[in-house]
């Protein structure tokens, strides 16, 4: 069986700067698998080469076995691979459900982008009571929500989350998070990116530590919980 | 209109009332008498209990403070005084019919060497507009309830409508009628404080939930207005010149409005667009200078020429469009240049013979449309049609067409991308936005309409040379758009009218024009920055702290939606 997502020896580049330096991994149908590493590992640029937003200098990517490394963005998001970039970037001055449509964007079948809003609605309740209030007046949190929410929108069979728990309050963090676990229930395979690497190996079946550009340590979420060199260095354990 | 009684805000001087009574009475009484004692000045204000046409005005904006003042407290107290803001539309009243009367006496005093000229009624007329405006600073302010809640029968409203329009008819005709600057100046004052003074009261936003549930039958009221106005005008050419240079413009910036408006593109050099289409169509004219010996019949001129700068703009558009800000803009104004010099210089010494260089192409003779000369003049039921009224028609057919387009544009898949472009061009890619190719479908498309606009032009004016079309150009019409509204129709037609027709009328103030338009802008960014008529998501972008108005944008966002 091929896996959803593959990735195999990427490297990245900004200019002369290397970001990524070959890294390989895979996603396979249904898991949760999360990268985790410290600022500057590597995570985000990974994930926005993945969906296109940049080109590698070398090594391939496979989503569904199809080659996508030169693909357009757009088509990308076509095929199936949605992404909830970093920082959410949800549009401020439109109203939620606005937002929401975007997400719909690459679709054309209006009577089920009405039910999957109505899915979405009821995924993150607060979203359906403010679906006219402009995105920009909300929370950290609500906006990760809608973030999630949007990118849900074109139906993806795999979600990218870069950080959804930055800058958000414990309990916002570990509703978040719930979702994520809620989602994959409902059959998305997710990619988590996290600095928060407890919560997010906690949830995923597969975990990547990236270090500087590299992938140092790989296994399965519960065996990276309690790798010692990863609780030294993400968990903040002695 | 009826229903409970709001409170109302106690107090306010017990002489307002009364002071700006006696200002009406005054300011009407003043304009009976003779203004001013020269005969020859202003349309003759000197006749006693003959008024000319600017003491007319006067009597007018009196009257509307009268209606205001019996708003406030009196016979029509019971019935519009819980939904209009008399006060406030009274004191914008009182400022405007003070300045007004000031500039008729400066006016006469200018005109006819000093304020000797000045006869009573004029000094009257003045103490009276003082006096409105001292009582509307003492009247109370006042509690009002939501005019967007109020319901008259739908006939009425589109009455409303009608005479709204009808008035702006007569007024355009009667301003266009008056030859001397500072009459029409005074016109323009009077024409803002008859505005103002609505809008202050509130009728102006009532009519705009009027204009909303009947948009249609605004469209076809304004489009109806339009095409009467040549009727006006009595065979006179010079304003029908005028309106047509104001719709080419108009329909110019309407196409501008998209890559602006629509995409957010900042395109300095757009007037090249509208060259490319002029100089396609002077090329083909049967014009004894035109370069190219094939002269096809006009509407396969019309395509060619629109396809010729639809092309400029996807080969200027495709490498600078991945550029943003900033760099966008920086390109187009070199294209823009480049533009004129390439015109300018390809006269058969420095390139190949197609523009004749600085002489441009003269004698393009006029359009003609299967059996129909432009040139030639009709009568309709008695009332002379000029040359410039046929063209006149075409160009409304034409804008016609360029805010059919837009409006599709705007409310399509497409439209809804460019939204999320302007609004964050990152994440509009991350939801599957094909923005490159959706800023290189503005650029195309708003080339196109002006290439369009630029064959009719071409004939319109007779000749075309590369000095018509130079940076200052491309700055009036991104100035129109921005001071008329980004994004809008009515508000991109109302500055493109505006910026063409104040300078055509005030030719002598022609040596301080820039310096009064930049005066404008500024002045506009400080107090207006969405521009004279807001689209409702920019108001929004401009006012970004105020959440109050964030949600009401919303609401009224989708109250349309439906």
């Amino acid at each position: 069986m091929t896996a959803m997502l593959e990735v195999r020896d990427l490297e990245v580049a900004y200019g002369k700067i290397v970001a990524v330096k070959g890294i390989s991994f895979s996603v396979e149908q249904g898991q949760v698998v999360t990268l985790i590493g410290t600022n500057g590992a590597g995570k985000t640029t990974t994930l926005r080469t993945i969906s296109g937003l940049l080109r590698p200098t070398r090594g391939e990517i496979l989503f569904q076995g199809q080659r996508i490394d030169q693909v357009p963005a757009h088509d990308i998001v076509t095929m199936g691979l949605a992404h909830s970039p970093e920082g959410r970037r949800i549009f401020p001055r439109l109203s939620v459900e606005e937002n929401l449509l975007l997400g719909a964007f690459t679709r054309n079948d209006q009577p089920a982008i009405r039910k999957d809003l109505d899915a979405a609605y009821e995924l993150f309740p607060i979203l359906g009571e403010r679906r006219k209030q402009p995105a920009g007046t909300f929370s950290g949190g609500e906006q990760q929500m809608l973030a999630m929410g949007r990118a849900m929108m074109s139906r993806p069979k795999l979600l990218m989350l870069d950080e959804p728990s930055m800058g958000l309050s414990p309990i916002m963090m570990k509703r978040i998070m719930t979702t994520v676990t809620e989602l994959q229930r409902q059959g998305t395979t997710i990619l988590l990116v996290e600095q928060n690497a407890q919560a997010a190996l906690k949830r995923a079946d597969f975990g990547y530590v990236l270090e500087v550009g590299k992938i140092v340590v790989k296994g399965t979420g519960r065996e990276l919980l309690v790798n010692d060199d990863v609780r030294k260095a993400y968990l903040g354990e002695d | 209109m009826s229903g409970d009684l709001t409170t109302r805000t106690s107090g306010g001087h017990p002489a307002a009332w009364p002071l700006g009574l006696a200002g009406v009475v005054l300011v009407i009484a003043g304009s009976f008498l003779s203004w001013s004692y020269d005969s020859s000045i202003l349309g003759d204000l000197s006749i006693n209990f003959y008024p000319g046409s600017l003491q007319i005005l006067a009597i007018i904006l009196a009257v509307l403070g009268l209606v205001l003042l019996l708003i406030e407290k009196g016979p029509l107290e019971s019935r519009l005084g819980q939904w209009l803001d008399a006060t406030l539309g009274l004191r914008a009243l009182g400022l405007m019919l003070t300045l007004y009367m000031a500039l008729v006496l400066i006016a006469i005093s200018v005109e006819s060497d000093g304020l000797i000229n000045v006869n009573p009624g004029g000094y009257v007329s003045l103490v009276g507009a003082v006096l409105l405006l001292v009582g509307s600073r003492l009247l109370p302010l006042r509690q009002l309830r939501d005019l967007g809640q109020a319901r008259l029968p739908g006939w009425f409203e589109i009455l409303t409508i009608a005479l709204m329009m009808a008035a702006i008819l007569f007024a355009a005709a009667f301003a266009l009628g008056l030859t001397e600057a500072w009459a029409f100046v005074l016109c323009l004052v009077f024409i803002t404080g008859v505005i103002t003074a609505l809008f202050r009261t509130g009728v102006m936003s009532w009519f705009g939930h009027v204009a909303q549930r009947h948009k249609k039958v605004l469209t076809l009221a304004a489009f109806v207005v339009a095409f009467f106005f040549p009727f006006t005008q009595g065979g006179s050419d010079a304003n029908m010149s005028i309106a047509t240079q104001v719709l080419i413009f108009a329909a110019t910036a309407m196409g501008l409005n998209i890559v602006v408006g629509l995409a957010g593109l900042l395109d300095l050099g757009y007037i090249a667009f509208l060259g490319s289409g002029a100089y396609v169509a002077a090329m083909l004219s049967e014009s004894a200078f035109a370069t190219i010996d094939w002269h096809p019949p006009f509407p396969v001129v019309v395509l060619i020429g629109a396809c010729v700068a639809a092309t400029l703009g996807l080969i200027i558009g495709s490498p600078t469009l991945r550029v943003s800000g900033d760099y966008l803009a920086i390109v187009t104004l070199g294209f823009g240049e480049i533009f004129r010099l390439a015109m300018f210089n390809l006269d058969g010494t420095n390139g190949p013979l197609l523009t004749n260089g600085p002489n441009g192409i003269p004698g393009i003779p006029e359009l003609q449309i299967g059996n129909f000369n432009f040139g030639d003049e009709h009568t309709v039921a008695g009332l002379e049609l000029g040359r410039f009224s046929n063209y006149y028609f075409l160009l409304l057919l034409l804008i016609g067409f360029v805010i059919l387009v837009f409006a599709r544009l705007n409310d399509s898949r497409i439209g809804r991308g460019w939204v999320a472009i302007r609004e964050d061009e990152k994440a509009a890619e991350a939801m599957g936005v094909n923005v490159f190719g959706l800023k290189l479908l503005a650029f195309a498309v708003g080339a196109f309409l002006a290439g369009v606009a630029g064959t009719i032009k071409a004939h319109q004016d007779v000749a075309v040379s590369p000095d018509q079309y130079i940076f200052l150009e491309s700055a009036f019409l991104l100035a129109a758009v921005v001071l008329g509204g980004m994004g809008t129709i009515a508000g991109v037609l109302l500055g493109a009218t505006i910026l063409k027709l104040l300078p055509e009328k005030l030719r002598f103030f022609s040596e301080y024009r820039l310096l009064l338009f930049g005066l404008l802008l500024v002045l506009m960014m400080r107090f207006r920055p969405e521009g004279l008529v807001a689209s409702r998501r920019r108001q929004l972008e401009f006012h970004e702290e105020d959440e109050q108005l964030a949600v009401a944008v919303e609401s009224k966002l989708a109250e349309e939606a439906k």
